[in-house]
């Protein structure tokens, strides 16, 4: 039962983009922390961001073209 | 045994569907339970997916789930980003779903509910879901490229020009016609317009706390919101009671249309995270929550039909809007049916999340399919009202008169009894003053809404669920509005870019000032020729929108069809080439009709000439005379608009046929642009379901 709410929860956070900074840093560290010691120069991942800095370009990355239909 | 009954469970689906459709079909005087047609639908989309759906992505599209899709080849931890396929099918599903398949329907059913229904289920099963399918196929093949671009590349230049053009058409017929719906649903509701301006203060709040107070915690700000929201409804009937407070949100039509363009100016450069995201946010729980909600209701209750199968008015003298059953069904109905504007979202965002290429079948036929599941539950929440109240709300008073006992008899003539007591009960139960003429879909689908909701939840709270049910729809028009005033601004910042580079830069403020106003003032044209309009500004702008829905979706079938041709899959290109076929032929006549038809309440030229006329004679009331000049300029464009809508399709069409035959005829034509294979690594099994 306890796992099935957690599913649920992880699903919503899923959507709604809740969990986001999260998978960024999981993302930074699979990709790029053995490859790329300095992180600051790679294209578009930059050093770790701070989660205020990171929403704030994952929302106006999310909002170029067309997301919503009639 | 278990083998048995899987072989039995398809013969069995079928059976029960062919029973619902042919009992839906035939039944004549009876009122029919509305769970008659969940069945049917839920049998034809079942069959739909499993033999149709299946069969094009395993045989004609050859999905490979050993190839990388973008989202693994370019995964950049933010837009491209491998994910599940039912968190891909629920943003999916968030971005193709508008207010579109809500009203649509509900407009439709002036035909009754059969034709409506029919074209809702075989429309999308046939066309819709596979034009979904099969564009984001393309454009998954293609790193995600957009409609636009995969025109040009595989058409030419042409192609990919009348891809833009069409877009931006569009765009800005859709924001008029919404914005009139809203309007419609707020003239002289203090109620709903309380609850619906609120929504634009309640969208900053969470936007700020998104942003600074909370950053990131979207959850914990989105129920915040939806709580305050919920309250808004409450709040308005507050205001409602107070004569002081009341009088501030008691305006004339085209006060309102003056504000939606202020708020959609002031969307369009605002920035994102202040409005439009937070906005996007609440009215997409609120979608989804209220879907649901709907279906549940309509499962628990099983409300009978009320609306007969079919109508005298598919003859075409219908009140709502004017033309016959053919072509005009199909034209009122294109989302939930076939939505071009589908194409858009399938191909370039959509694409970026996808981590494999088994999961398209599901999410874009999966996707259409629920949304033509949306337009059905509209159609029965239309239909299950009484047909004289149905249109006593609908009809605009330029039709059936402006007098309440002028509407009544009216409509009462027509074979659909109501009495002036009857909507003064219903109005004061909805807690409004009146619901005559509320023209624009969304106030009768809220009366339909509150009454299954009321039945099945609660017969105390009518006027809460109605005013819930307009800011419903309210809340998700604008946000259509916003984003689509937005997407338009980039547009035009992009073409003009072209010719001064200046104007291009999406930052420089004269810039964004300029082509904000440009679109606004675009659509806002619109919208203010259609309140002024006293035939219901309906009349002209859903068919004007339906035509380039339709046509859009034409040019993203064309695409299709031609890369099929090209892919040496001639045999195969039926599965877009009939809908594309069905889509010219009815946006062609439609478009004809609107044209050169004598009927003033369906040509274009004619209505402006009879106008003239009756202007030049003096035959007119002063109010209306004021307005004539104006009235007979805008028909008059109208005609024009929907002929260049009509010779672009045409263009992209020939333009599909002239690469085809060439590529036939084993001349060169532009080579195709899949991206080369490259197999998959994802072993992640989180990722895949």
């Amino acid at each position: 039962m306890f796992n099935k709410i957690k599913t649920i929860w992880d699903i919503a956070r899923r959507l709604s983009g809740d969990d986001a900074y999260e998978r960024y840093l999981k993302h930074l560290e699979r990709h790029h922390s053995h490859n790329y010691p300095d992180l600051s120069v790679h294209e578009g991942c930059q050093i770790p961001l701070s989660k205020a800095e990171f929403y704030k370009q994952w929302q106006d990355e999310k909002w170029k073209g067309i997301k919503r239909c009639c | 045994m278990k083998k048995i009954l899987q072989k039995c469970v398809w013969p069995f689906i079928t059976l029960i569907g062919a029973l619902a459709v042919g009992g839906i079909a035939i039944n004549r005087g009876e009122p029919i339970n509305a769970l008659w047609l969940i069945i049917a639908a839920l049998c034809i989309y079942s069959i739909g997916y499993r033999f149709y759906a299946l069969w094009i992505a395993s045989t004609v599209l050859v999905v490979d789930k050993t190839r990388a899709t973008p989202a693994e080849r370019l995964d950049n931890g933010r837009d491209f980003v491998p994910t599940n396929k039912w968190i891909v099918f629920g943003h999916h599903f968030a971005a193709i779903a508008g207010p579109g398949p809500l009203i649509g329907p509900t407009l439709a059913a002036q035909f009754g509910y059969l034709p409506g229904t029919l074209w809702i289920l075989f429309g999308a099963v046939l066309g819709g879901c596979v034009q979904d399918m099969v564009t984001l196929f393309l454009s998954t093949r293609r790193d995600a490229k957009s409609l636009g671009q995969m025109a040009r590349d595989e058409l030419g230049p042409l192609g990919g020009t009348a891809a833009l053009t069409a877009t931006f058409a569009i765009m800005i017929i859709l924001i008029a016609v919404l914005g009139l719906v809203v309007v419609n649903a707020m003239k002289h509701s203090p109620w709903a317009t309380f609850t619906v301006s609120a929504t634009i203060p309640i969208a900053m709040i969470i936007g700020v706390y998104m942003r600074y107070i909370r950053p990131g915690q979207v959850l914990e700000a989105s129920i915040i919101g939806v709580t305050l929201l919920l309250l808004s409804v409450v709040g308005g009937r507050f205001i409602d009671g107070q004569e002081t407070l009341r009088i501030l949100f008691d305006q004339e039509g085209l006060t309102l249309a003056w504000y939606v363009m202020a708020y959609g100016f002031a969307a369009a450069i605002l920035p994102v995270w202040l409005l439009l995201a937070p906005r996007d946010y609440l009215s997409t729980y609120m979608k989804i929550g209220t879907i649901t909600l709907l279906a549940i209701a309509i499962i628990l209750l099983q409300p009978n039909i009320k609306m007969p199968a079919i109508t005298q008015f598919i003859d075409g003298t219908g009140p709502i809007f004017s033309g016959k059953l053919f072509p005009f069904v199909f034209i009122t109905i294109a989302c939930g049916a076939i939505s071009g504007f589908h194409s858009l979202v399938a191909s370039g965002t959509t694409p970026k999340l996808l981590s494999n290429e088994e999961d398209i079948c599901m999410i874009g036929y999966g996707g259409m399919l629920l949304e033509s599941f949306v337009a059905i539950m509209a159609m029965i929440a239309a239909t299950v009202l009484d047909p004289g109240v149905f249109f006593a709300i609908n009809s605009p008073a330029g039709i059936v008169g402006a007098e309440a006992v002028d509407a009544v008899a009216k409509i009462s003539s027509w074979g659909f009894p109501v009495t002036v007591e009857q909507m003064h009960s219903l109005a004061n139960e909805m807690g409004e003053t009146t619901l005559f003429a509320r023209t624009g879909g969304a106030p009768s689908l809220a009366v339909g809404m509150a009454s299954i909701f009321g039945s099945a939840f609660g017969e105390g709270f009518l006027s809460i669920w109605y005013h819930f049910a307009i800011m419903f729809e309210a809340v998700f028009i604008l946000t259509t509005l916003d984003a689509g005033t937005r997407v338009g601004r980039f547009m035009l910042q992009d073409i003009l870019g072209n010719v001064w580079p200046k104007m291009g830069e999406t930052s420089w403020i004269p810039s964004v000032i300029f082509t904000s106003f440009a679109v606004v003032a675009g659509w806002g044209y619109f919208l203010y020729i259609g309140v002024i309009d006293p035939n219901g500004g309906v009349n002209i702008l859903w068919p004007l929108f339906g035509i380039a829905n339709q046509m859009l979706a034409a040019i993203a079938l064309s695409v299709a069809t031609g890369i099929l041709v090209k892919s040496d899959k001639l045999k195969y290109a039926w599965i877009t080439g009939i809908p594309l076929f069905w889509l010219v032929t009815i946006t062609s006549t439609a478009a004809w009709e609107k044209v050169s038809s004598d009927n003033i309440r369906l040509g274009f030229f004619s209505a402006a000439n009879d106008l003239a006329d009756k202007l030049a004679n003096g035959l007119l009331p002063p109010a209306k005379a004021a307005v004539a000049p104006q009235l007979i300029f805008n028909l008059q464009l109208d005609a024009w608009i929907t002929i260049s809508f009509v010779s672009l399709l045409w263009i992209i069409v020939f333009d599909m046929l002239r690469v085809s035959l060439r590529h036939l005829q084993g001349k060169p034509v532009l080579p195709l642009t899949e991206s080369a294979y490259c197999p998959s690594r994802l072993t992640d099994e989180w990722i895949r379901d």
